[in-house]
């Protein structure tokens, strides 16, 4: 039994599934209050790191007066705030006139929405991969017993952290959150209790975009090279963790984004051991998808919902 | 909730014949383009395909150049045969599909006499069978596997082969002392595919031995599990068989998982994109190529600096091959007399001795070149020469 | 009286793809390869509609039935290529259908192997799963050296021409029409507008949805196999979910529910995108506006609606 390798690939997992966490967080949280699935949202990811890379290149020039941790903190701050900037526009233009409709015609322009941004970037950016600036230097540091792990991946992990501890703690100890979790559990009800429904969702949205910005960061980080279609495969497979947490469930989203990550590494990782070639590493997430929707559609940590006539 | 104007129309039986309508509006547009004759006959019609776009731009983009550099030399000179060349561009996005229907358009509409393209091994084998079915001679300037010109007599390639390839860079790390050797494998890639078949051959043929053989995708990023999966083998060297992009993304990863030994790759990593994403992580790697910046040879150094002047920057191995392709093919063009396809493939295939910027080539029986090869290594972000390979 | 104007309709269409094909020596070769790709996504549209519109579950996943057309009726036409090379030219026609057959029979089993999960799954659950199944379609080609794998398969004897395009186009459009205006094809709408009501009133619904797969399957797979015999070479990367979508936009801007109107659409469709062509960057925009202007101004398309004439509370 080779634990060094099964560390490693421990190691490599996470540091994946934590990117995956922090984009399933924004699927879970517009769910819970919008009862939709913003197709759009990997965009957004993929949008979050086109920005740090131009966030990076204009203030560069101030970076020589500020210790690297500081610069590279700034780059996360000001793409989460674009991105959440966005997130909240898209919000307004596209899915607030129609609120009232079934939720697919939403589904759709989500689609539409989801293309938009990815075509739309290919059109400013140009589709070639293009390479992403080293925020902090990055070492390798050498654990006992042939593993290894990186600088930026310690980093990831724990900001992953810090952001879901953040993310409880705005949801679970603050006005918003109560009100996020009361627009979530019944609509009409909070907004007769004097909630501003407009005011929870824009931030929710604002909220999960600013996640995903910070998980295209991370992603850009750990994989250098970026281009406008990074967003869609992650996109779902991120969607796939939420269901698998359980939909509207903060803590299953993270959960379930880690276990995709783990699971997705394992399987390429093992490939020649269980027989299934690496190529099949997209198809991962999906067959998990099909196996959680066939016998427990509520997810790990959901709870079942009955349908009312 | 609102309803606008439009959604109290109503269109009872209407449809049916709205959809009636629309079929002869498409029968109408189609009718009005009516059969083309031959087009201007003042010129001749050159057509070239390549990955202007997408993922491996630089391959396009660097090919493209070579033939434009071509072209406009041989308009300078007069054009060919007393007549203008005009040079169709089409893009195919670096997509697997849309060469072959960017050729087809292009054969269809433009009519050109020959089509240079593409670089990659996998979109030259998809519009190979089209271009051989409309009799329209087709030269690749760097597709390197050997299925390309295997699909008919109108296909010809000036580089060399993949088996070739990858017997020189299994023949390199034997010298080299490396006997155990992994290899990670594009298997999205002909080209990548046919080079890690061929190199295994001569490898373990000569004493070498496979310790871990993985693969990957084109458009994968993350490649942590393979090379985990690599390093627990202690490997001396690692092939990297697949373009520029991901094995850049490769050697970086490779660097922070702490695998120090070198990595190889084939003519599919000539980019300057390689070193970009990568930056240190790439030095001291090789790779074989097709032609290097600094032999001394004059072609290659008028070659050289005719490119600089034109495009202010330094050519790599694809833009040379592309305009050894095209200008090979002016040859026999003025060696055929005529344009004629048969007359002109002819011509093409019994090229001899045609003294190019990557070496002399020669066609064989098989419309394929017969040249050597060089190994570069990446020192201080550029390319060296390490030595050449005959054939 | 209906069915006299349907059976009608089809011979007049089986006879118009008859003359398309007479006169398509006159025609440019360019306008030709147009006319069969709006054939092609004629197909398509009108069978992923009876999924989508006619029976309401929403499907993303239509590429990979196509896929499954395609690849199935490849594989069967490259390996007796060498045996009809040899043959007289009935024989490679009569093959050619057997193997589209094949391809679409093959197809509408895995729309079976879809449809059957799916069942209890509603609305965005529903949309994803088929989207998965779509991209397992992909991922498993992809993975299979016997089926060319990622390289994809060449050198597909092109046997598609103008008549078995819009023959099947219309022997398409007349099932599909037929089915659904009719008493058994009341079933599909039922499921569709209410499905617990439908369940109530004793209709099985199991039945309506998993068949409407199936048939939709069916023709897609056809459609796969004759763009197979059209290009000539089909690898994995053009089917995938950007290629459903691509069909979904069809539907959507025919109006879901309206057989006509999505024929139209895909026709419509085909045209602009050869004159975007030049404008390759811009197309998918204009596509992507286009989807998000209609939800909001027109949901029910350019066509929707016109069959139900009754002001439904279920608007979408």
């Amino acid at each position: 039994m080779d634990w060094a390798n099964l560390t490693q690939q421990l190691i490599n997992g996470l540091s994946l599934g934590a990117i995956y966490a922090l984009i399933a967080l924004g699927y879970t949280m517009v769910y819970g209050v919008l009862r939709f699935i913003n197709f759009a949202h990997g965009d957004v990811f993929m949008i979050g790191a086109f920005a740090g890379l131009y966030v990076h290149r204009w203030l560069k020039p101030f970076f020589q007066w500020m210790p690297e941790f500081f610069s590279a903190f700034l780059v996360l701050l000001l793409s989460m705030c674009i991105c959440a900037a966005l997130g909240i526009l898209i919000e307004k233009l596209a899915y607030k006139p129609l609120r009232q409709r079934s939720r697919l015609t939403v589904l759709i322009t989500a689609i539409g929405v989801s293309l938009l941004l990815s075509y739309g970037a290919q059109l400013l950016f140009g589709a070639a991969p293009k390479g992403f600036p080293q925020l902090i230097k990055n070492e390798t540091h050498n654990l006992p017993g042939a593993v290894s792990i990186t600088t930026e991946q310690i980093v990831v992990l724990v900001v992953t952290f810090l952001l879901l501890v953040s993310l409880r703690f705005i949801v679970q100890k603050t006005r918003m959150g109560l009100a996020m979790r009361a627009l979530s559990n019944n609509p009409t009800a909070a907004s007769l209790m004097g909630v501003n429904t407009d005011a929870v969702i824009s931030f929710t949205f604002g909220l999960g975009s600013a996640l995903a910005a910070s998980a295209g960061i991370f992603f850009a980080m750990l994989y250098q090279a970026i281009d406008p279609f990074m967003g869609i495969l992650p996109g779902i497979k991120a969607f796939v963790a939420a269901v698998l947490g359980g939909v509207g469930n903060i803590a299953g989203a993270a959960l379930g984004g880690f276990l995709i990550g783990l699971v997705e590494t394992l399987v390429v990782g093992y490939s020649k051991n269980i027989g299934i070639p690496p190529g099949f590493r997209d198809a991962v997430a999906f067959v998990i998808l099909i196996l959680i929707l066939m016998f427990k559609p509520a997810g790990i940590l959901g709870k079942s919902e009955r349908e009312k006539v | 909730m609102k309803r606008n104007i439009l959604s109290r129309v109503d269109f009872g039986a209407l449809p049916w014949g709205a959809l009636v309508a629309t079929l002869l509006c498409g029968l109408f547009f189609a009718g009005c383009k009516k059969k083309d004759s031959a087009g201007n006959p003042e010129e001749i019609v050159i057509g070239e395909f390549a990955s202007l776009t997408g993922a491996t731009a630089s391959f396009g983009q660097s090919a493209h150049k070579g033939v434009r550099m071509a072209v406009d030399e041989a308009n300078a000179n007069g054009g060919v045969l007393g007549k203008k060349l005009r040079l169709v561009t089409e893009d195919d996005q670096s997509k697997a599909g849309e060469a072959a229907t960017v050729v087809r358009r292009m054969i269809s509409r433009e009519k050109p006499v020959a089509i240079i393209g593409e670089v990659a091994s996998s979109r030259s084998l998809e519009a190979a069978p089209i271009c051989q079915q409309n009799k329209i001679p087709m030269i690749s300037p760097a597709s390197t596997n050997p299925k390309v010109t295997q699909t008919g007599d109108y296909i010809f390639r000036v580089c060399f082969i993949d088996p070739f390839q990858g017997a020189v860079l299994a023949k390199f790390m034997l010298q080299r002392g490396w006997k155990n050797a992994a290899i990670l494998t594009d298997v999205k890639q002909d080209y990548a595919v046919g080079l890690t078949d061929f190199f295994k051959d001569y490898f373990t043929k000569n004493g070498g031995f496979i310790v871990s053989e993985q693969s990957y995708s084109s458009g994968d990023k993350d490649f942590k599990a393979q090379l985990t999966s690599i390093r627990s083998t202690n490997p001396e060297a690692i092939l990297v068989a697949g373009y520029y992009n991901e094995a850049g993304l490769i050697a970086s990863q490779a660097r922070e998982l702490d695998i120090k030994v070198p990595l190889l790759g084939g003519d599919g990593w000539d980019s300057p994109s390689l070193v970009e994403v990568a930056g240190d992580a790439m030095e001291g790697n090789f790779f074989s190529n097709h032609f290097s910046a600094e032999d001394k040879s004059p072609a290659v150094q008028d070659f050289l600096a005719k490119y600089k002047s034109k495009y202010l920057e330094s050519p790599d191995a694809m833009s040379a091959l592309a305009y050894d392709a095209t200008m090979l093919l002016f040859d026999a063009m003025k060696r055929a007399g005529t344009t004629d396809s048969a007359a002109l493939r002819d011509a093409i295939a019994s090229t001899s001795g045609f003294p190019a910027v990557t070496g002399n080539i020669t066609l064989d029986a098989n419309r394929n070149a017969s040249k050597s090869a060089v190994i570069l290594q990446i020192q201080n972000g550029k390319f060296r020469f390490v030595e050449t390979v005959a054939p | 009286m209906k069915k006299h104007i349907a059976h009608l309709a089809l011979a007049a269409g089986l006879a118009a793809s008859l003359a398309l094909y007479a006169i398509a020596p006159q025609l440019d070769d360019y306008a030709v390869n147009i006319l069969v790709l709006a054939g092609i996504n004629i197909i398509l549209a009108v069978s992923l509609n009876l999924v989508n519109g006619h029976t309401g579950q929403f499907s993303l996943g239509h590429a990979g039935f196509m896929a499954a057309g395609a690849y199935t009726s490849s594989i069967i036409t490259l390996s007796l290529a060498p045996v009809l090379a040899s043959a007289p030219a009935w024989q490679a026609q009569a093959a050619f259908f057997a193997a589209l057959l094949a391809g679409g029979l093959f197809a509408s089993f895995c729309g079976f192997l879809v449809g059957v999960p799916s069942l209890r799954l509603r609305g965005d659950y529903l949309a994803m799963v088929t989207l998965g199944f779509g991209e397992i379609i992909r991922v498993v080609i992809q993975n299979t050296n016997a089926l060319g794998g990622a390289r994809g398969l060449e050198g597909i004897p092109p046997y598609t021409n103008l008549l078995w395009t819009f023959g099947i186009a219309t022997v398409a459009i007349y099932v599909v029409a037929s089915l659904v205006n009719s008493t058994y094809g009341r079933g599909f709408i039922s499921v569709r507008d209410d499905e617990i009501a439908a369940e109530a009133m004793g209709i099985n619904t199991t039945k309506y949805k998993v068949a409407a797969f199936v048939i939709g399957a069916f023709f897609a797979g056809l459609a796969g196999g004759l763009y197979a015999h059209f290009i000539s070479y089909i690898a994995p990367e053009g089917f995938n979910f950007l290629k459903s979508v691509d069909v979904v936009v069809m539907v959507i801007l025919g109006g879901m529910g309206s057989t006509p109107g999505v024929a139209a659409a895909a026709v419509l469709l085909t045209l602009m995108n050869e004159l975007l062509r030049d404008f390759e960057q811009y197309r998918m925009i204009v596509f992507a506006l286009l989807l998000i202007v209609l939800m909001i101004v027109r949901p029910q398309g350019l066509l929707g609606n016109f069959q139900r004439r009754k002001r439904k509370a279920t608007q979408p």
